[in-house]
């Protein structure tokens, strides 16, 4: 959609297929193993360094969000019956009105509810959702659009990755992800200090600080056909990693079987390839509005309005140069 | 699990604490199962299940009780199983009365004691069979009432020969009993008594019968939640008896599965590291017992059913293991080398024993009991008393440190210059460290093989022992004194590698046994059958035997899951004999076919002649469905055809237990130790034979109805959570870790919040008998206040991670600083699951202020080194029969 920066073919790599994560939230139970295998995988600093180790105030989250340390985040919400009502009623909504958030029009609707019976169950007096974020490695990434040294590159599986010794830290990819996920590093400590390539005892320097941090979807692992860190910890196989277009299909059976059951508040987030971000590499099963797991309801690359804001620009120009022409014609006459 | 059709997991927030156990969950929910979470909580589990019932802490006999009437007064009950698997048919003596006719005491209870004299509880013997082995009478059962006597096959049995009516309709069948036990178990009790709602009640009810029988199958699973009770394993057993009348025992996707703590948790008890315990679940001898046939006569009767009968096989194989040569026939194969014991030697009891200065040195081995144990207090104080201490662990942990930054030296009793007690501190290996097997959960043997090599002096436990034994062997070399053979004796010989240290495989060699003598000799046993009692053979562990059949490590076979059957019996090795579900002869019918297509699992083949299917049959596997040998013939030789219970003296499930429970042959339920309610089923209020400490330091609170119960109002029970590890002696030390749950906090609802003035996130001081800790606040609707006996009844949540010293990432006040220590007669085990307290806002009070705050508690309430230490309840209490609450 965007001929400025990527080619729309970008994303499809001759011999590579596009990998990503497709993330069922309804059976996430919480453990964080995600966020820790992660950590331990790509050596990140922990995430207390300036606000030291305190409760959030957040009920079982404490690292808060998505950043240049924590790049897989579970969130945890409380509901009661009402807001669990509301979710089942916004997902019947997104249902009737055709739109399950499962592809494009034309394409098969995997989620018709068609004939099944979908009385809902009686509906819980409580829920405590859980839900694990990472980055979305958009079809058109915001961050890499914008990066002015080429540091973030589209690798050949079709993720988005930064290049630490590239990248010089200007932050400009920090204000072009839609979904607040890019963060630049600040100083901290890092890792466990018993560590074995650090001196045992001593804090182990922070690397890559100053320059931007996100998930890599663990390049290093994927190129030797090693499933990423978070999904091979994730105990209830929550977090799935695969071909992309697989991942998708999973997702889409996925939610079908969960309205077959009157699970209606069930939805995709990230599945549908006509959105403000030509789809995500990751895409999640959600159990409410993406809001309340403080997911954009309507992400949009910044960059996508770059041909309209240019075209404005270009006639805002000639209509200035217009006038100046006009001005000085006029300025002659007189 | 994953083959379940229901799942009811109590006593347990199993995605929390066991997250990669419980992919098997998950794998049957995706397949279609109901998944019910049973707990005073709603937790992570909760969150994931079909249905969160909230219960009262403590409570869950009523449940299950209840559940045991709903399965009997609507005939859901699986005849067929529970008539040919079962004792429901068996006629109990005479003697025998109930709780219900005692009001909450049964027969043979002696108040002078507090124990029972279990002789009354016994199956009605066919006439003319009155075996030697019998029941014992009198003093004897009381000098050992306190559950450290038996191995895991309870006691002997003597000759099965009981009377039994197949029509179950007189009244002295197991059947009535438990009939007549659980009229009173009514739904509208159970709203009484736990606080579940009719309808709740209903729902769990249909849901565990409705997949139960002959195609469809229910599990339970549970962990402390049940067991760190008062009577925690009366809890199991009321499982139990329903699980057996449902037929969910011995089948796939049923069963009662105990859900383990920490990776070998299971092997610490498979090859203990309990004071009572030998390999295999053989007793630990007594000091009476002066001759090894005593000791023998103690485990098992020849001539009773099934494989304990072999138990001199076992023994004598495991001493051959100790002792090699040393133990022969005129050594009495060495068993006058045992230690013996004349009582209870529970890490409890151990600590009372410090405090009176007759402990002198404690070895803490990946324990941290300054933290992790019930009452920390008494635990810390207990080592002041010591001479010297070992901590063995990854870091400096509470246990290793209480002498310069614990909480005692905070309040001023204790000062550091004041204690005598030397500490060593040993650094230890963490599993990536060192080679050697974990036994998990579902008694499976995996392998684990070093990944680095241990940083420093850090050692692996099988290093340091064998280091150990070497040092103390050259001081005692050539020493003439008898005490000194049972070490110098020792087959201390293992094959060293390249660094000098002991190669692990060697020892699970010598688990597994040899053959020593014959054509065989310097061969593996392939299995305990296997086993002479002539010194021909030698094992270190009978349940293990096969684990290294062939000379193959079977903890190591690693087949994937995709490359064989759905039982995957090439994916590490599970005791006994590579079975993957015990007494599995019960998943076929009593003439051997299976009781339907989709539970097939094992069943008997006519045209061979033998039992087969996809596990490793629980059974003689040539033994026909329809035999019944000579009962006289004693051991597996006596199994009949249709006596799956190949373990049980009389091959048949127990409903009722005629013998091996010292608290009571029918589960019943008492309340906690400390409890605001009063039992709304008996006079009796607790556990009548529960072990008390009354000590000043060591108070209880006041039960319902007794003078100063209103001072701690609230219920609190402990738990973990997933981020952390136990005591975390593992989880703390770790920033990664820390900063997923770096602050103590206490979960309340929002209703307790409001009447107590509690900030969300801001400070609580909660106060029981023994200690006052600090909390921040989780004020959350996941904690609800529940109806219970007419009144609204607030419980607080409290996780028991942290701890007070300066090493850790984190720490904060510990949780079980709050609990005392009062245990359960069978196993003794803490009752760290209920416990009184009060919750107040703000922070806790500093140095001695906070004594005197404990203090101005108890004296509040009045308690006593006698309060709620009563064994039988006084009889000034009303009964609870029909009455209602009293405040």
């Amino acid at each position: 959609m965007n001929q400025l920066t990527e080619s729309p073919d970008h994303v499809r790599h001759t011999g590579h297929p596009r990998k990503g994560f497709f993330t069922d939230t309804s059976i996430c139970i919480g453990c964080k193993a995600c966020e820790v295998a992660c950590k331990e995988w790509n050596r990140n600093p922990h995430d207390s360094t300036d606000s030291g180790y305190e409760l959030l105030g957040s009920s079982y989250d404490n690292t808060g969000s998505l950043g240049a340390d924590t790049w897989r985040h579970v969130a945890f919400i409380e509901q009661d019956k009402e807001q669990i009502g509301r979710a089942r009623e916004s997902g019947r909504a997104l249902v009737s009105l055709g739109m399950p958030g499962l592809g494009p029009p034309g394409q098969d609707r995997a989620g018709s509810l068609a004939g099944a019976d979908t009385t809902p169950p009686d509906t819980p007096d409580f829920r405590w959702l859980m839900s694990s974020d990472v980055c979305k490695h958009c079809t058109n990434a915001g961050c890499l659009d914008v990066c002015p040294t080429g540091a973030l590159f589209r690798t050949e599986h079709g993720t988005v990755v930064v290049q630490d010794d590239v990248c010089n830290g200007c932050g400009t990819c920090v204000a072009g992800c839609p979904f607040g996920v890019i963060e630049r590093r600040s100083d901290g400590t890092a890792g466990p200090k018993t560590a074995r390539d650090f001196t045992p005892g001593e804090q182990a320097p922070t690397r890559n600080a100053g320059v931007a941090q996100k998930c890599t979807l663990c390049y290093d692992r994927i190129v030797d056909n090693q499933t990423p860190a978070c999904a091979q910890a994730c105990p209830t196989t929550s977090i799935k990693y695969g071909e992309r277009e697989d991942m998708v299909a999973t997702a889409k059976e996925r939610v079908a079987e969960l309205h077959a059951r009157g699970l209606t508040e069930a939805r995709l987030y990230g599945a549908n390839d006509s959105d403000g971000v030509g789809g995500t590499g990751s895409v999640f099963l959600l159990l409410d509005e993406p809001e309340v797991y403080g997911l954009p309801p309507d992400p949009r690359v910044p960059t996508a309005d770059l041909p309209r804001m240019f075209k404005r620009a270009g006639i805002a120009a000639a209509g200035m140069l217009a006038a100046a022409t006009a001005a000085f014609l006029a300025g002659g006459r007189a | 699990m994953a083959n379940a059709d229901c799942i009811v997991i109590q006593g347990s927030n199993m995605a929390e604490c066991h997250p990669v156990g419980y992919q098997w969950v998950t794998e049957a929910k995706a397949r279609g199962a109901k998944v019910i979470h049973v707990d005073p909580r709603f937790t992570r589990t909760s969150a994931v299940a079909d249905k969160h019932v909230p219960i009262r802490a403590g409570s869950d006999v009523v449940l299950l009780g209840a559940l045991i009437n709903y399965v009997l007064s609507n005939e859901l009950w699986f005849k067929e199983y529970v008539l040919s698997y079962t004792n429901a048919a068996t006629l109990v003596g005479e003697d025998f009365l109930d709780t219900e006719d005692l009001d909450g005491l049964f027969s043979g209870f002696d108040p002078e004691t507090g124990q029972y004299d279990l002789s009354s509880w016994a199956y009605e013997r066919k006439h003319g069979a009155e075996g030697q082995g019998g029941h014992e009478h009198g003093a004897d059962t009381a000098a050992r009432a306190a559950g450290h006597q038996y191995g895991s096959g309870g006691p002997p049995l003597a000759n099965p020969q009981f009377e039994r009516d197949m029509t179950l309709e007189h009244p002295r069948t197991v059947f009535q009993i438990l009939k007549r036990h659980y009229a009173r178990y009514t739904p509208e009790m159970v709203r009484e008594a736990c606080g579940i709602s009719l309808e709740d009640f209903d729902y769990l009810a249909r849901a565990v019968t409705e997949n139960s029988g002959r195609d469809r199958t229910t599990c339970f699973a549970y962990a402390v939640g049940w067991t760190q009770h008062t009577l925690g394993a009366q809890f199991i057993r009321t499982a139990a008896i329903l699980q057996l009348l449902l037929g969910n025992v011995g089948r796939p996707g049923g069963g009662i599965m105990a859900l383990r703590g920490h990776a070998s948790i299971q092997g610490s008890t498979d090859i203990p590291t309990l004071f009572n315990l030998l390999p295999g679940y053989l007793p630990m001898p007594k000091a009476e017992m002066e001759t090894l046939q005593q000791y023998l006569d103690g485990i098992a009767s020849p001539t009773q059913k099934g494989y304990w009968a072999a138990a001199d096989t076992y023994t004598i194989s495991l001493l051959k293991a100790w002792w090699g040569d040393a133990a022969n026939e005129d050594s009495e194969w060495g068993y006058q080398y045992l230690p013996r014991i004349n009582g209870p030697h529970g890490t409890y009891e151990t600590v009372m024993k410090m405090l009176d200065d007759d402990v002198e040195g404690y070895f803490i081995f990946g324990q941290n009991p300054a933290v992790g144990s019930a009452h920390g207090r008494l635990q810390r104080l207990g080592m002041s008393h010591l001479k010297w201490l070992v901590v063995r662990d990854l870091s400096l942990i509470e246990s290793a440190t209480w002498w310069k930054d614990g909480p005692e030296i905070a309040s001023g009793e204790l000062k550091t210059e004041d204690i005598a007690t030397e500490v060593f501190f040993m650094p230890a290996a963490t599993h990536v460290e060192k080679a050697g097997s974990f036994t998990q959960t579902q008694r499976m043997l995996q392998w684990r093989h070093q990944a680095v090599r241990p940083p420093g002096d850090s050692q692996s436990e099988l290093d340091f022992f064998y280091e150990l034994g070497k040092r103390i062997r050259a001081k005692l070399a050539g020493s003439t004194d008898e005490r000194d053979r049972p070490l110098l004796d020792l087959t201390w010989d293992y094959p060293l590698n390249e660094h000098g240290e002991p190669d692990p495989e060697a020892v699970l060699a010598e688990i597994n046994g040899r053959h020593l003598t014959g054509p065989q000799a310097g061969k593996p046993l392939s299995s305990y059958t296997e086993m002479r009692a002539d010194g021909s053979t030698a094992g270190g562990c009978w349940i293990y035997t096969g684990v290294y059949a062939d000379g193959i490590n079977h903890a190591a076979d690693r087949k994937p899951q995709q490359e064989q059957g759905p039982v995957a019996s090439e994916w590490g090795w599970v005791w006994p004999a590579n079975r993957r579900i015990l007494y599995n002869r019960a998943s076929a019918d009593p003439d051997g076919k299976p009781w339907s297509e989709r539970k097939k699992y094992v069943w008997w083949d006519p045209e061979q002649n033998r039992w087969t299917g996809q596990d490793v049959p629980d059974f003689p596997v040539d033994r026909a469905p329809g035999a019944s040998p000579d009962p006289d013939a004693g051991g597996a030789a006596a199994l009949a055809g249709d006596d799956p219970f190949i373990m049980q003296s009389d091959g048949k499930g127990w409903l009722f237990a005629p013998k091996g429970m010292v608290d009571g042959p029918l589960p019943t339920h008492y309340e906690p130790q400390e409890s605001p309610i009063a039992n709304p089923l008996y006079r009796q209020q607790q556990n009548p034979a529960r072990l008390t400490y009354p000590r000043p330091d060591n108070l209880s609170a006041p039960s319902a109805g007794e003078r100063g119960s209103e001072v701690y109002p609230f219920v609190f029970t402990t738990y973990r959570l997933t981020e952390h590890h136990t005591a975390g002696g593992m989880s703390r030390w770790l920033p990664y870790l820390s900063e997923l749950q770096p602050e103590m906090f206490c979960e309340v609802s929002p209703e307790l919040a409001a009447e107590r003035g509690l900030e969300p996130y801001g400070w609580a001081t909660i106060i029981s008998p023994r200690s006052a800790i600090e909390a921040r606040v989780l004020v959350t609707e996941r904690v609800k206040p529940l109806v219970v006996g007419g009144r609204t009844f607030h419980q607080i949540g409290l996780p028991y991670h942290w701890g007070v010293g300066q090493d850790a990432v984190v720490s904060g006040d510990a949780a079980n600083d709050l609990l005392g220590v009062t245990l359960d007669p069978n196993v003794q085990i803490q009752e760290s699951k209920a416990g009184s307290c009060d919750i107040v806002p703000g922070r806790r009070p500093r140095g001695a202020a906070l004594l005197a705050l404990v203090a101005d508690y108890q004296t509040r309430a009045g308690v006593t080194p006698e309060t709620g230490n009563q064994k039988p309840t006084s009889p000034g209490r009303a009964s609870g029969r029909g009455t209602k609450e009293e405040n």
